[in-house]
């Protein structure tokens, strides 16, 4: 049903036309307000322009109106998510014979960066379901592939990434889950940390060692939810992404099908750095869509608040600000896409580019919404405005999915190994 | 009913964009201003997909009338399930005075050229607001028709339709071929899937000219000049009921 609701700045629509919209001014994020230089959609292809339209439009009618809710009552999404795996959101690089949508890396890249405009932490969220999708599809075997790839295209089963543990974060090759192979099942012993969706998903890919030490040693299990042995821990309270619950997954003993690892044994740890570096791009893509919705508000805020008997947008400090802002969101969404096209040419550059896409995208976005932040003053730090919910949570794209200190190590070293 | 339908979709300046007049008066920026299809003619095409979804016809036909960039918005259409589309191309001068009268010349054209059952509009447009071009190619083509739609139902060589109208709701049965224009409450459109758009690719969409199909886009309007509406003024407050009378009366008004 179309649903109506009183709007105030777009008066030009006389009588509710958009469907579930509620343009409170600077509390809703005007995703679909446009400042040209800025426009997401220069140079991308019709096709590339239709996708993102359709992402706009869902974050803006689907998501956006209860991204604050969704923070506040730390909700899992569900229906939402299933609506947006309806789209073929849920797969969206997996291929299309197991029910994967079949774009490109750079078309993954536009879906998120519009999506996260409605709510980051979903599409975060979405994003690394994804990723664990295309991980079983391409290393998984065709009765793998088929077993689990259309539930998680479908969003009928969901899915969490699992690498981190309480005593391997950057250091991930030094893991210590085993995996010790008994018959055809492997006896999982340990506990991950920091597994975003766990707890509510139902598919874990878990990075293990079934080896000796070292990156060589690590395999790639699916454990699915229900298999005795596996428990999690307490709901963590986070500063932000509190759409996605993030628990400690344990393994006690157990029992997973050997039919369940990916890849051969000591091919993990090759596939969680394969599975990362589209997540990075995925990761840059939420914290654009954050900065460029941010961007916006901060702009519609200094055309109506005045001060000193004018509007915020005449001084010339707040205007060069701004011009800061969007500068760096261009260059940031410019260095994504790159990386985006290099990743899916398999270019020899592309792990690095990927990894300075991470870098250099989640700390300048974060510094455009935390200046969008500022720019509003005191209601920047209130909860009624949408743009600190913004800087909560894209401050953690900083940190996961390989630090931004591990993402200078990859770069670094690219540079200074001769090879 | 076997059957084609025409929708006619109309690419206009996105409902979020704050509007601006041009400084010499003559209209509004258009120029780098995103635009997307109208959408009273997002729900007009959402329900002709429906009719084909149940069976009831056979083929949805996207038709626009403007520039080169109309083909993004019968590309929407046919995103959303439309089979093909047709794009009669008008711009320049043309496209600037291109209006309900023009449009539903060319409509009531293609409608004759495609034999179609059923020509389904969006109400109005956002941009102009004209509610016109549905009624004017029903008058064209002397098909009944059935405008501000919240409910159609086909039946066999007719069509019901509750129409949203001042006092309420309305029934009318009319015969098809007829003309039908999309009110808002008549469904809501749904989102292109990421498939579908794929699938769009590869649909057709025929080039025309309106020479070709016989129409004379002169327009019979000159639009002398665009303004922005008078900024509210601020109002006054009074002690008592006389004040008011008072006031009324100082300007001019009782």
């Amino acid at each position: 049903m179309a649903v109506v609701g009183p709007l105030s700045r777009v008066a030009r629509l006389g009588r509710n036309i958009c469907r579930n919209h509620r343009l409170i001014f600077n509390k809703i994020p005007q995703q679909r307000g446009i400042a040209s230089c800025i426009d997401p959609s220069y140079g991308l292809t019709d096709e590339q322009k239709e996708f993102q339209k359709v992402a706009f439009d869902f974050a803006a009618n689907e998501m956006a109106p209860h991204m604050a809710e969704w923070d506040q009552k730390e909700t899992f999404p569900v229906e939402t998510m299933r609506k947006a795996a309806q789209l073929g959101f849920g797969g969206i690089y997996v291929r299309p014979d197991v029910g994967g949508s079949g774009l490109s890396r750079l078309d993954t890249s536009i879906i998120f960066e519009a999506l996260s405009t409605g709510c980051v932490s979903t599409t975060a969220y979405i994003s690394i379901h994804n990723m664990c999708a295309w991980m079983i599809d391409t290393f998984g075997d065709n009765d793998q592939r088929e077993k689990f790839c259309p539930d998680l295209c479908s969003m009928e089963k969901f899915a969490s990434y699992c690498l981190t543990e309480p005593g391997s974060g950057s250091d991930a090759a030094s893991l210590l889950t085993s995996a010790q192979k008994k018959g055809d099942h492997y006896i999982l012993n340990g506990s991950k940390a920091f597994i975003s969706g766990g707890g509510d998903t139902d598919v874990y890919v878990v990075m293990c060692r079934t080896g000796g030490k070292g990156p060589k040693g690590i395999s790639c299990l699916a454990v699915e939810k229900g298999t005795p042995g596996l428990s999690f821990g307490k709901k963590e309270k986070k500063v932000g992404w509190n759409s996605q619950p993030t628990r400690a997954v344990i393994f006690e003993d157990c029992a997973v099908p050997a039919a369940n690892r990916l890849g051969e044994e000591g091919q993990g740890f090759s596939i969680a750095m394969k599975g990362l570096n589209g997540g990075r791009i995925n990761i840059a893509s939420c914290s654009l869509g954050a900065a460029h919705a941010s961007v916006l508000l901060a702009r519609d805020h200094l055309l109506v608040r005045k001060q000193f008997g004018e509007t915020l947008a005449n001084s010339q400090f707040l205007q060069f600000k701004l011009a800061e802002m969007a500068t760096k969101l261009v260059a940031s969404r410019l260095l994504v896409r790159a990386a985006a096209a290099a990743l899916q040419e398999n270019r020899p550059d592309a792990v690095t580019l990927c990894s300075m896409a991470k870098l250099f995208v989640t700390d300048e976005c974060f510094n455009i919404c935390n200046q969008a932040l500022q720019m509003h003053g005191g209601y920047g730090y209130l909860k009624d405005y949408a743009v600190q919910q913004f800087v909560r949570d894209i401050r953690v794209h900083q940190i996961l999915e390989g630090t931004n200190e591990v993402m200078r190590m990859i770069i670094s070293r690219n540079l200074l190994t001769e090879s | 009913m076997s059957g084609r339908v025409l929708v006619g979709v109309k690419r206009v300046i996105d409902y979020a964009v704050k509007i601006r007049v041009k400084p010499d008066h003559t209209g509004v920026v258009t120029d780098g201003v995103k635009h997307s299809m109208n959408p009273f003619c997002e729900i007009a095409v959402e329900e002709a997909v429906k009719l084909k979804e149940k069976k009831l016809i056979q083929e949805v036909v996207a038709v626009s009338c403007g520039p080169q960039q109309s083909q993004e918005t019968i590309r929407t259409a046919l995103a959303m399930g439309a089979d093909r589309g047709i794009h009669v191309e008008v711009s320049g001068k043309d496209y600037d005075s291109l209006g309900p009268l023009q449009v539903s010349k060319i409509l009531a054209a293609l409608a004759k050229k495609e034999e179609a059952q059923l020509v389904i509009l969006g109400k109005q447009a956002i941009d102009d607001d004209c509610n016109q071009t549905g009624q004017m190619t029903a008058a064209l083509l002397d098909w009944p028709q059935g405008t501000f739609a919240s409910e159609v139902s086909l039946e066999a060589g007719k069509v019901k339709v509750v129409r949203e109208i001042d006092g309420g709701l309305e029934t009318i049965k009319i015969n098809t071929p007829a003309v039908l224009t999309a009110d808002l409450r008549l469904n809501t459109p749904r989102y292109a899937t990421l498939p579908n758009i794929m699938k769009a690719k590869k649909k057709k969409i025929a080039n025309m000219k309106p020479a070709d199909l016989g129409v004379d886009l002169t327009s019979r309007l000159e639009v002398l000049r665009v303004d922005e509406p008078p900024q509210r003024q601020a109002g006054m407050k009074v002690e008592t009921v006389e004040d008011l009378v008072g006031k009324l009366k100082e300007a001019g008004k009782v």
